[in-house]
């Protein structure tokens, strides 16, 4: 099973917000998100692809986009990642259950983390559009998302 | 309607792009950072094969604070006529990006300073700096160093892209 698809409503899920709060479905009602699952924070990799995301980020804000990361790691880890790439993207953890949000999304590798995937969910709750790297050293552009915004 | 950033081809290599290598060389492009180590390192080996290299900036400022500053800091020397000596010398020392350093270097390449140092906080300098940065993103840049070949996208060589470059 691959990520969920276009055209789906997406699934109900938890995840962890920074605060400690929780992230649910309810919370994509009514604006459009956009779900980046990397695989690890702190995965080796020189430019990340949220780094990249950021500088794009006041072309997302014109589109009306919030932009997520996810992955399995604790909050406090994904804080200190968050930190050190000097982004401002919030991370939301699929920590506890691990990688039960993840799995509902199609994207939970089975080596226990996520796949490096793009969900954007529109304010109506149903997936717009989805994504799932090649491979997990395969970042995907910034281009990739503004297609299926301004397509 | 805001300003398209879906995919788009690369821009092809034109008179606004800094070019340097034997002219009847292969021509590569390459979207870089000159904070990035790994830029540092293709720059290098760049520099000892016989390629023709177009270099088009690609500042990730948020990974790398001195990024952009650096970016416009070489834009400034091309309007002098400098482009690649303070790109050199920016990718020979990434540790010295501070404003100070800039400076020195502008001095130390022969520039004119005073005139370096308002073309690199110039609108015109930062339009040129975004305009390469978005058209990278178009063409689905998104780690750096980006190597551009025939039009296919690459990170750093291995070795077998260097032997189909060098033509082995």
């Amino acid at each position: 099973m691959g990520v969920v698809a276009a055209g789906q409503p997406a699934p109900e899920f938890t995840l962890r917000r920074q605060s400690g709060d929780a992230f649910t479905r309810a919370d994509l009602d009514g604006e459009t998100t956009l779900l980046v699952f990397y695989p690890f924070a702190f995965s080796p990799v020189c430019t990340d692809q949220l780094s990249l995301y950021q500088e794009m980020l006041e072309d997302f804000s014109a589109r009306g986009v919030t932009l997520y990361g996810v992955s399995c790691d604790a909050t406090y880890s994904q804080e200190a990642f968050r930190r050190e790439l000097g982004v401002t993207i919030e991370q939301l953890s699929d920590f506890e259950p691990k990688g039960a949000a993840c799995r509902a999304f199609g994207v939970l590798h089975p080596g226990g983390f996520p796949q490096r995937a793009l969900v954007l969910v529109g304010p109506d709750g149903v997936v717009r559009w989805s994504y799932e790297a090649p491979s997990p050293g395969d970042l995907p552009g910034a281009n990739l998302i503004f297609d299926a915004l301004d397509g | 309607m805001a300003e398209s950033l879906g995919s788009a081809p690369l821009p092809p290599v034109g008179p606004g792009d800094h070019v340097r290598g034997p002219e009847d060389a292969r021509l590569v492009v390459v979207y870089g950072d000159y904070e990035c180590p790994y830029c540092a390192a293709l720059d290098l080996e760049l520099a000892r094969v016989p390629l023709r290299v177009a270099f088009r900036q690609f500042p990730v400022t948020s990974a790398h604070p001195r990024a952009q500053a650096a970016a416009c800091a070489a834009e400034a020397a091309a309007a002098q006529g400098a482009f690649w000596a303070m790109h050199d010398s920016l990718f020979a020392d990434q540790g010295r990006l501070e404003d100070p350093h800039l400076w020195a270097r502008a001095e130390s390449l022969g520039l004119d300073v005073a005139r370096f140092d308002a073309d690199r906080r110039s609108s015109a300098v930062a339009e040129a700096v975004r305009a390469q940065f978005r058209s990278g993103v178009r063409a689905g840049v998104a780690t750096t160093p980006t190597m551009f070949v025939d039009g296919e996208r690459h990170g750093r060589p291995d070795e077998n892209l260097w032997a189909r470059l060098l033509g082995a």
